[in-house]
C-alpha cells in the first residue's frame, strides 16, 4: 500500500457537496438489508455473498444443518434482496398478459403465479413471481432489474409501475413447522392459504402480506411488510418459532432446496437476455423448460411471434432437463455427452441429494438430445482428490422435475408439525 | 356487402399508388382517407377565394417505374419534360445565380472559373447520386435473410462502385457522410452557389449544412428524376394535385374503391395478424391485407396499439425522429412580384434565399433549441404563372417552403406564429420590394399546423427523420423496414419507410410489390 495513502473516498467532503445523496450509492458497495441487524447477531461463519448488491448471508452456521433446518424444522431467509415492482391501475391485468408469457387473467386476487418475460426476440428476460394482490394490484418478484423495461412496456396502459425492492422487506419461512409458527404466531386464518395463495395480515399497526409459497419444494411462507416492520415481524417469527427449532439460514441451503425442487435460477442455470453477450447464450421459454408458461391463445404478449414460429418451424436449439447420474459424487458444472464422445450439453446444477437419496442435477443439452434423444448419455466429473483429479465417466439419466414431491407442500389444511 | 382483399389506409400520393398497384395484380382494394380530399400533403387547394396551392409544389422525384407501372401519363399526367424549372440563388445586391436545365446544367451568373468548377462539381454529385439511386429505388436489403434478387441488386451497387474507378471510389466513400458545407466549399467559392447546395441538402431534415452527413440530404434529391433527367425539377400544370389526380384516376381504372371522410380509428389484430379496421365511426372492414399509408408511429401507436406489438418494437418506433422544420407560406397577391434581378424565366422557377452556407447554418442554430430562425431560409415558387388556372386574372400566387421553423416551438405556435410571419416577410421583402403590399392574403402552416391538416405526426416532410440512422435497413425501425411488419399482413406503404418522402411514389410501389411477393 501506498504510505501517503489519499483518505478514503467518504472522508473527501468536497464530493459530497457536489453530489445528492441519491448519487454517493457507490460509496457502499453492498447495502444492508432491513433484517441486518438480526442476521448479523446470528452470523457465525462470516460467510457472505452479493446478491443484487445486498450482502447476503451463504451461510450462517452451517450449511449443512441449515440445509436440515428446511427439510425437518422451519428456516427463515431473508429475500429483501430479491427485485420487487408494484405495478397497479386499470390497465394492469392487460399490461401483465402483454409482459409475461402466463394468462393473468387466470391469475385470481390472493393468488401467486410463477412465470416468466421475454424479450421481442423470445428470449427470456428473467423469471419471478407475480402476487395479485387485488383485481388492479400486483407485486412481481425477480432476479433482475427490469424498470426500463417495464416502463417502456406500459406505454399505451393505463398502469404505474413503481420499483419496490427497498420499501418492502421480505422473508421466507420454509420448512415443515413453518405453518405451525405461522399459527403460534398469532397470524389467525393463515391455515385456509392453499399453495399459492396470499392473504394480508395485521402486524404492528399495519400489514403483512402472506403467501404459501417458496422456493425448497416444501411446506412453506413467503411474508411481505414495509421496510420498517420488518424487524419486529422477524422478532414475532422468531419468538413464536423457538420451540420449533426456527433457524435463520443462508444461500447454499436453500440452493440445494430449490435444486431438489427442480427449480431454475437466472443467471445460473440459463443466461438472461440482456445478460448474455453471446448469441448463442440466449434462450426461448421452451429451451429452459419454461414452455408450459407459454399461452398462445391468451392474446399478444412481448416475443409471442417468434416462439410460435419457432415451435412451428421446430427450430427450437437447446431444452433443460433434469438428470440423475449414477454414483454420490455431485456433477457440477460437467460436460454432458452422447455415447461418451459428442459433447451435447453442460450441467448448471449439481447436488446430491440427501432427501431424494440421488444424485442430481439440471442441465442444458443441444436438441435432439434430452429431447428426443435421451439414451447413452454421460456426464464427464472432475473429482479433486488430494490435489489430483479423478476424471469419472458417469451414466446420466433424464428424469423429471421436481427431484423429490413432498405432499406437506400442497396438503391442505396443512399439517401441523 | 362488397369483400376486400386488401385496405390501403390514407389516400396520400404513396397510399393511392399501393393501392392502384394492388389492384392491378387482382386484388380487391378499398382505400381509406381521412380527408375529404385525396393526395395528402401533395393536393392542391384553394387558401383564398380564387387562389389554390399545393404544399408540395416541386416534382423532382415521381419515379419513372411508377409511371410506368400504373401509366400515369395514360391516365392524364404531363411530364413537364421540356419545361425544367431553373433554381435561382437571390442576392440581395440583384445578381442572382441561375442553375439552368436539371439541377446547373449550366450556370448563369457566376464567374467562368467557378461555371467550370460547377460543371465538374455536378458532374461528381450525380454520379455518386446515380451509384446510390439503385439503393434508393428498392426494398431495403434484408441483411438476415436476403433472396437472390437482393443478393444481386447489392452486387451491382458492388458492380457500379467498382465501375467508379480507384479514385473516384475512394472519393466516393470519403464523402458518403461528410457535411455538404464541407463539400461545397472544396469546389466552389460561390458563396449563392454554396448557400443553394446548403439549402438543397438540409431542405426538409433537422439538419444545418455543417451537421455530419448533410451531403446524403443532397444525395437524395439528386436521385430524383424527370424524364430520365437527374436532379430536374419542374412546377406541375395544375399544381401538384394533378400528379395525384392521375394516380387516382388509375387506380380507379385498376378498380379501387376509394372512400374520403373515413378516418381509420383501429387497425384490428387478432393472433397477431391484422384482419381489417375499425373507422372513427365505429364501422368495421376486413380484409386479409392492411397497407398503412400514413405514418409509422400513428400506425403502430394509435392504429394497431402497444398491446399487439413488442416492448422492443414499441421503443424504436418512439424514437423515430420526426419533429419537422419546414414551414409553408402561401400568398395571395394582386399581382406578381418582382424578385431583384430575376428575368420572368426565372419568376417561373424556383427562386431561393440562401445567401451562403453560413447564414442556412446560422439560420439552423435556433432551431436547436425550439425557436425559429429570425432570417429564415426559403424556396420561393410562383406556380400561377405557369398555370393561371390557380389564381385569379392578374393575380398571384406565392408558395414557399420555409426553414427553419421547430416543430416543438419553445414558446408554442400561437405566440410564435406572427412572428415568424413577420420574420418572412421581412426576408421576402429584401429580396423583392414591395411584395408586402401586395398581400392579399397570407396563409402560414407551421410544422405544427401541417400535422393537424395532413394528420403527418411532426409536420414531417419525410413522416420521419431522413438522417443516415433513419435511413434503408433502419427506416422506419428496424422489424418494419422491408414494408412487412411484425403484425402479419400488415404492411407500410408511406413516406415513412424506405426510401422516404417527396412525391416519387417508391414506398407505395415497393410496398404493394412486397405485398404481392407475400402473397399478402
Ligand atoms: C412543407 C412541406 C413541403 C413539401 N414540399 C415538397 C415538394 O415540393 N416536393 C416533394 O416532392 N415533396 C414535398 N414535400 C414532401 C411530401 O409532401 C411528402 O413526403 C409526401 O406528401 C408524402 O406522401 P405520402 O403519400 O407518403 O403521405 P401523405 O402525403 O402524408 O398522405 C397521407 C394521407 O393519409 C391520410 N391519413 C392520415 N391518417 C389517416 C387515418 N387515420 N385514416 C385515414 N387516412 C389518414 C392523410 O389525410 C393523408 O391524405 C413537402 C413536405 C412538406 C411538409
Amino acid at each position: 500500500m501506498s504510505k501517503t495513502a489519499a483518505k478514503p473516498l467518504a472522508e473527501q467532503a468536497i464530493v459530497q457537496a457536489a453530489h445528492s445523496p441519491a448519487q454517493l450509492h457507490f460509496r457502499t458497495l453492498r447495502v444492508d438489508t432491513p433484517f441486518q441487524p438480526r442476521i448479523d447477531a446470528l452470523m457465525k461463519t462470516n460467510d457472505w455473498y452479493d446478491w443484487g448488491g445486498y450482502r447476503a448471508p451463504a451461510s450462517l452456521w452451517d450449511e449443512e444443518l441449515e440445509y436440515f433446518a428446511i427439510r425437518s424444522q422451519a428456516a427463515l431467509f431473508d429475500i429483501s434482496p430479491m427485485v420487487k415492482y408494484r405495478i397497479e391501475g386499470p390497465d394492469a391485468e392487460s399490461f401483465l398478459n402483454r409482459l409475461t408469457l402466463r394468462d393473468v387473467a387466470k391469475l385470481k386476487p390472493g393468488r401467486v403465479h410463477y412465470t416468466a418475460w421475454c424479450d421481442d426476440a423470445g428470449h427470456v428476460l428473467d423469471d419471478g413471481t407475480l402476487f395479485r394482490l387485488t383485481e388492479t394490484r400486483f407485486r412481481l418478484c425477480c432476479q433482475e432489474r427490469h424498470l426500463p423495461w417495464l416502463l417502456d412496456s406500459a406505454i399505451g396502459f393505463n398502469v404505474t409501475v413503481t420499483e419496490e425492492t427497498e420499501a418492502i422487506a421480505a422473508l421466507a419461512l420454509q420448512g415443515p413447522t413453518s405453518f405451525a409458527i405461522l399459527r403460534e404466531a398469532g397470524f389467525a386464518g393463515v391455515e385456509r392459504l392453499k399453495i399459492f395463495d396470499l392473504a394480508e395480515f395485521p402486524h404492528d399497526g399495519g400489514s403483512v402480506v402472506i403467501s404459501r409459497t417458496g422456493f425448497t419444494g416444501d411446506l412453506g411462507y413467503e411474508l411481505f411488510v414495509p421496510a420498517d416492520l420488518a424487524l419486529s415481524l422477524w422478532d414475532r417469527l422468531w419468538q413464536a418459532g423457538e420451540l420449533r427449532g426456527i433457524r435463520a439460514i443462508g444461500y447454499t441451503a436453500l440452493n440445494r432446496a430449490r435444486l431438489e425442487a427442480g427449480l431454475i435460477v437466472a443467471n445460473a442455470d440459463f443466461v438472461t437476455a440482456e445478460h448474455a453477450i453471446r448469441a448463442d447464450r440466449l434462450r426461448m421459454p421452451d429451451e429452459i423448460g419454461l414452455g408450459f408458461m407459454v399461452d398462445l391463445e391468451k392474446g399478444h404478449f412481448n416475443g409471442r411471434r417468434v416462439i410460435a414460429q419457432a415451435r412451428s418451424k421446430d427450430t427450437l436449439q437447446h431444452v433443460l432437463v433434469g438428470l440423475e447420474i449414477e454414483g454420490n459424487i455431485p456433477a457440477e458444472h460437467a460436460i454432458v455427452y452422447h455415447r461418451q464422445k459428442k459433447e451435447v450439453g453442460l450441467v448448471s446444477a449439481a447436488i446430491w441429494s440427501p432427501m431424494a437419496k440421488r444424485n442430481i442435477a439440471l442441465a442444458s443439452l443441444q436438441r435432439p438430445y434430452g429431447d428426443t434423444a435421451t439414451d447413452d448419455l454421460w456426464v464427464e466429473i472432475y473429482a479433486m482428490r488430494e490435489l489430483k483429479y479423478e476424471r469419472l465417466m458417469k451414466r446420466a439419466k433424464v428424469v423429471a422435475r421436481p427431484f423429490i414431491k413432498l405432499d406437506r407442500r400442497t396438503a391442505s389444511p396443512p399439517a401441523e408439525f | 356487402m362488397t369483400s376486400f382483399d386488401a385496405i390501403v389506409i390514407g389516400g396520400g400520393h404513396n397510399g393511392l399508388t399501393a393501392a392502384a398497384t394492388l389492384a392491378k395484380s387482382g386484388r380487391k382494394v378499398l382505400l381509406l382517407e381521412a380527408a375529404g380530399e385525396l393526395g395528402g400533403a401533395a393536393r392542391t387547394e384553394e387558401f383564398a377565394p380564387g387562389f389554390r396551392v399545393s404544399t408540395a409544389h416541386l416534382l423532382n422525384r415521381l419515379h419513372p417505374e411508377v409511371v410506368r407501372t400504373l401509366e400515369l401519363e395514360k391516365h392524364g399526367l404531363v411530364l413537364p419534360k421540356g419545361q425544367l424549372a431553373p433554381s435561382i440563388a437571390l442576392s440581395r445586391d440583384g445578381k442572382p445565380l441561375t442553375l439552368h436545365g436539371a439541377y446547373g446544367e449550366s450556370l448563369s451568373g457566376a464567374s467562368a472559373p467557378e461555371a467550370a468548377a460547377w460543371q465538374e462539381l455536378r458532374a461528381q454529385l450525380l454520379r455518386y447520386a446515380g451509384i446510390l439511386k439503385p439503393l434508393l429505388t428498392r426494398r431495403p436489403p434484408d441483411l438476415g435473410n436476403m433472396s437472390l434478387m437482393e443478393i444481386s441488386a447489392f452486387a451491382m451497387t458492388g458492380l457500379s462502385l467498382r465501375r467508379l474507378g480507384k479514385e473516384d471510389m475512394r472519393d466516393f466513400l470519403r464523402m458518403l457522410l461528410m457535411n455538404v458545407s464541407d463539400v461545397a466549399d472544396e469546389h466552389q467559392e460561390d458563396d449563392r452557389l454554396k448557400g443553394l447546395l446548403a439549402f438543397d441538402a438540409t431542405l426538409g431534415s433537422h439538419l444545418g449544412p455543417r451537421s455530419p452527413t448533410s451531403l446524403l440530404g443532397l444525395y437524395y434529391r439528386l436521385a430524383g428524376e424527370i424524364g430520365a433527367q437527374p436532379g430536374a425539377q419542374a412546377l406541375p400544370a395544375g399544381g401538384m394535385g394533378a400528379v395525384v389526380a392521375a394516380i387516382e384516376r388509375a387506380a380507379k381504372a385498376a378498380g379501387v374503391s376509394i372512400r374520403t371522410e373515413a378516418p381509420v380509428a383501429k387497425i384490428l389484430v387478432e393472433k397477431g395478424r391484422s384482419v381489417g379496421v375499425v373507422l372513427a365511426s365505429g364501422e368495421e372492414i376486413r380484409a386479409r391485407t392492411v397497407v398503412s399509408g400514413i405514418n409509422p408511429r400513428s400506425t403502430f401507436l394509435d392504429l394497431v396499439g402497444t398491446r399487439e406489438i413488442d416492448t422492443g418494437f414499441v421503443r424504436r418506433i418512439k424514437n423515430i425522429r420526426m419533429k419537422g422544420d419546414a414551414a409553408k407560406l402561401h400568398l395571395a397577391l394582386d399581382r406578381p412580384p418582382e424578385f431583384l434581378g430575376v428575368d420572368a424565366a426565372g419568376h417561373r422557377g424556383r427562386l431561393v434565399i440562401a445567401p451562403s452556407a453560413d447564414h442556412v447554418e446560422r439560420a439552423f442554430n435556433p432551431a436547436k433549441y425550439g425557436e425559429f430562425s429570425p432570417e429564415p431560409v426559403m424556396e420561393i415558387t410562383l406556380p400561377s404563372l405557369a398555370d393561371p388556372t390557380l389564381a385569379p386574372d392578374g393575380a398571384c400566387v406565392v408558395s414557399a417552403v420555409v426553414q427553419y421553423a421547430p416543430y416543438a416551438l419553445k414558446e408554442g405556435w400561437e405566440a410564435g406564429k406572427p412572428k415568424f410571419l413577420a420574420a418572412i416577410m421581412a426576408r421576402l421583402e429584401l429580396f423583392a420590394p414591395g411584395v408586402g403590399k401586395l398581400v392579399r392574403h397570407a396563409e402560414l402552416l407551421t410544422p405544427a399546423d401541417i400535422e393537424a391538416r395532413y394528420r403527418m405526426p411532426g409536420g414531417h416532410w419525410h413522416h420521419g427523420e431522413l438522417q443516415a440512422d433513419q435511413m434503408l435497413m433502419s427506416r422506419p425501425a428496424l422489424g418494419a423496414a422491408g414494408y412487412d411488419t411484425p403484425v402479419d399482413g400488415l404492411f407500410l406503404c408511406g413516406a415513412g419507410s424506405h426510401p422516404g418522402g417527396g412525391i416519387s411514389g417508391v414506398p407505395g410501389l415497393n410496398a404493394a410489390r412486397r405485398i404481392i411477393e407475400m402473397r399478402g
